[in-house]
């Protein structure tokens, strides 16, 4: 079903994708309108999560393995940003 | 054609399909915190199906281990995260939503802001409360 030379434009990769840029469109339409930084930060998590779903899909179909050692970083620094962020937001209602 | 790559595309479709749901969630939920668990919940189950998709579709050891780190560190990490900006949003005042039926003070305990602003004497009395 996935050919062996890899191919971004096959079926499977543009279906996810597409799939999870519906998710994608949805969270910045929160981004945009979300009425408290909070909200914001989460659409942004989100994304970032999403995007680590199209970074997976995009190493199964053109058969690239160490794409996936993009991900797991990638993980790792969204879980630093989120933290940052709420670290931020409690200092702001503390001052 | 195997067996197997029908799990993969299943799996991805999966994954694709709680990501989309995730979006739909965070647009949808009348409140902070009810977006934050559709986003948090819905989008690290969307990445696990597709991470378990990449797994099921290489079979080889490495890729085993990337999927199981990245499984590891999403699933700890999440609900941290969510749970790190759900109280800096609470402290901050993010209101509830409005149909949000408060029943603090029905089991015993004082309310969250009370008992921040009294400290130890209202502590006391939620403690004597429950023994009651």
């Amino acid at each position: 079903m996935i050919p062996e030379g890899g191919d971004p434009g096959h079926w499977l990769f543009i279906i996810t994708s597409s799939v999870l840029a519906l998710g994608v469109a949805a969270s910045l339409v929160r981004l945009v309108q979300g009425p408290t930084l909070a909200d914001r930060v989460v659409a942004l998590d989100l994304i970032g999560f999403l995007l680590l779903g199209v970074l997976a899909a995009f190493s199964i179909v053109t058969q690239r393995p160490s794409v996936l050692f993009v991900v797991v970083v990638a993980a790792l620094i969204l879980f630093l940003g989120t933290a940052a962020f709420a670290i931020y937001l409690d200092r702001r209602w503390k001052q | 054609m195997s067996p197997i790559d029908f799990v993969t595309a299943g799996l991805m479709f999966l994954g694709a399909f709680f990501g989309m749901i995730a979006g739909v969630g965070i647009v949808r939920m009348p409140d902070l915190y009810m977006r934050m668990q559709s986003a948090t919940k819905a989008g690290t189950l969307g990445i696990l199906c597709i991470v378990l998709a990449a797994a099921t579709h290489f079979q080889t050891a490495d890729v085993v281990i990337k999927a199981s780190l990245t499984l590891l560190f999403l699933g700890g990490t999440a609900p941290i995260a969510s749970h790190l900006i759900a109280r800096a949003a609470y402290d901050s005042g993010v209101e509830l939503w409005s149909k949000t039926r408060d029943d603090r003070g029905s089991t015993g305990r004082p309310a969250v802001h009370e008992a921040v602003d009294e400290g130890a004497e209202a502590e006391g009395s939620g403690d004597s409360g429950t023994k009651a």
